[in-house]
């Protein structure tokens, strides 16, 4: 009897230290980045372009502009896409059609990003003439989309089926169910899988190696090169310079603390819009 | 006005290969609470769905056959207005979780995107409710959520739902199986209410509730539909061996 409860306490404690020990490396990543970089970071940091090197200051004004430009855009072409086709494949479980589709989200789920990227300049950078944001937010949607899609799917097949049967019993078209019963009882769901998604692609760096492909100056001309943090980051942290350290640090610092409040935010719309089935 | 309001005429019904439903021929007087009982698996509520045309949204479900409402065929007919007509309530409750109490009630002119007036909405929300025995239990919190309510009103609620379409027919799928002893009797005293208003067709695998509630009774078999005729008649007198042996509780 001893000896059983002895292995059942040693298990316990087993899975405290491994459970405890996930989270260690992430503690100390975040301490570490916050470090180094939060001292860079101030108004001038935020409002400045890069400096060439040897001049003190600089900021990153042009990478943190061309960020939220080329993840919008991307968000503009999945969020339609992935949400649409989420929705059909959680109305149509056994059609040939979701059982192919359901497959091809799967396996793009696994896809390499460089391999996408590679892609994307082949598709869209050389049949354009040049590299251009867009064609890195196209890049980024194909990434974002089987994270939406899933999670969309999910979320919806886990309405009871007895709400589509109200909803139908009233005489509703199906337009209007998916719309006005379906969307907005799941819409907690979609709408952390979308943040996810974006958080996700908000610091991807090889689609945009070969498609955005970085600039120094400010730029909000979505048919032409654009910067972006993780860009600035891998371009600023393999150089020799100091002050170039400087500034990745503190745009991984940026990047971070942004992932860091999307995934909070999540969680607080999660909690507020669940709809209580 | 026609005393029939509903008639089906060799109405078949089909999961796939599987004939749940064969050749039922039926007349629903008007006004009347009719009763279908019958063994599970007897097709009774595929029978019921099938009036509304519901059966056909499940994957690899057919039907053949005639649905006469009122002397038009609804199987010809557009589901949607089908269903504006014949209103459905369910075993379990199914209030719709993001409405509030108001906005379920008026959810069949709301989400089907009809425009009323405010005082209209509040005399249908006021009217329906009323005639759900639920007005006075729930007048002061219309604004609350539909899953505020406990399980017999929430049973309510979706009746008042229905009823506020006006449809002509009521189809309830064993409404009170999913509730307690107290929020049942108070669902059964409804029907008497309801009647003077609409039809209603109650599946029940219950026969003391199909004795207590309704005027006429229709007992199913492995799909066929054996004996149609007056509750008393029903249970006092039957005329098939099978139904006698259902009620006797030889088999269930």
């Amino acid at each position: 009897m001893k000896y059983r409860i002895g292995k059942s306490t040693g298990f316990q404690v087993l899975t405290i230290t491994l459970a405890f020990a996930c989270v260690v490396p992430l503690i100390f990543i975040l301490i570490y980045i916050l470090q180094a970089g939060i001292t860079k970071i101030n108004w001038h940091f935020i409002t400045n372009l890069p400096k060439p090197v040897g001049e003190v200051g600089g900021g990153i004004a042009n990478a943190l502009l061309g960020s939220m430009i080329i993840i919008g855009c991307a968000s503009v072409i999945a969020i339609p896409f992935g949400i649409l086709c989420g929705i059909y494949l959680s109305e149509n479980k056994t059609s040939k059609l979701a059982y192919w589709s359901r497959l091809c989200v799967d396996i793009l789920q696994g896809v390499p990003s460089i391999v996408i990227g590679i892609v994307a300049y082949f598709w869209l950078v050389k049949p354009l003439g040049g590299f251009s944001a867009l064609s890195g937010s196209a890049a980024l949607a194909i990434m974002m989309l089987p994270i939406i899609i899933r999670s969309t799917e999910e979320t919806l097949l886990m309405l009871p089926d007895s709400l589509r049967e109200a909803a139908y019993a009233l005489g509703m078209p199906f337009h209007r169910v998916i719309l006005k019963v379906i969307i907005p009882c799941g819409i907690s769901g979609i709408l952390s899988g979308v943040m996810l998604s974006v958080a996700r692609i908000a610091g991807e760096t090889a689609p945009l190696l070969f498609t955005a492909f970085g600039n120094p100056y400010l730029s909000g001309n979505i048919f032409k090169p654009m910067q972006s943090l993780p860009l600035l980051i891998f371009n600023y942290a393999t150089s020799p310079y100091n002050d170039w350290h400087d500034l990745a640090w503190g745009a991984s610092c940026i990047l971070l603390i942004f992932v860091l409040l999307l995934n909070i935010f999540t969680k607080l719309i999660t909690r507020k819009w669940k709809v209580q089935l | 006005m026609e005393s029939t309001i509903v008639k089906s005429i060799d109405y078949n019904a089909y999961f796939g290969d599987n004939h749940v439903v064969k050749n039922v021929n039926i007349e629903i007087p008007r006004n009347s609470v009719v009763a279908v009982m019958g063994p599970s698996g007897c097709g009774k509520t595929t029978f019921l769905r099938g009036i509304n045309r519901m059966h056909e949204l499940i994957p690899g479900a057919t039907a053949k056959g005639k649905i006469m409402l009122n002397g038009e065929d609804v199987m010809e007919m557009h589901p949607i207005f089908v269903r504006l007509k014949i209103g459905m309530v369910f075993q379990r409750p199914n209030p719709f979780p993001n409405l509030s109490i108001y906005d379920n009630v008026i959810a069949g002119y709301k989400l089907n995107g009809i425009k009323l007036p405010k005082a209209e909405k509040d005399k249908i929300v006021e009217l329906s409710l009323s005639r759900v025995a639920l007005w006075n239990e729930v007048k002061d919190s219309l604004t609350k959520k539909g899953s505020f309510l406990s399980g017999g009103q929430q049973q309510r609620l979706c009746i008042a739902r229905a009823v506020a379409m006006e449809p002509e027919v009521l189809l309830f799928d064993e409404p009170t199986s999913a509730l307690d002893p107290i929020s049942t009797s108070t669902v059964e005293e409804l029907f008497h209410e309801l009647k003077k208003n609409y039809t209603l067709i109650i599946v029940t695998h219950n026969m003391q509730q199909a004795a207590r509630v309704s005027d006429k009774t229709a007992f199913f078999y492995v799909g066929e539909l054996v004996e149609f005729d007056d509750t008393k008649q029903m249970f006092t007198n039957p005329t098939d061996i099978r139904t006698q042996n259902y009620i006797t509780g030889r088999f269930s």
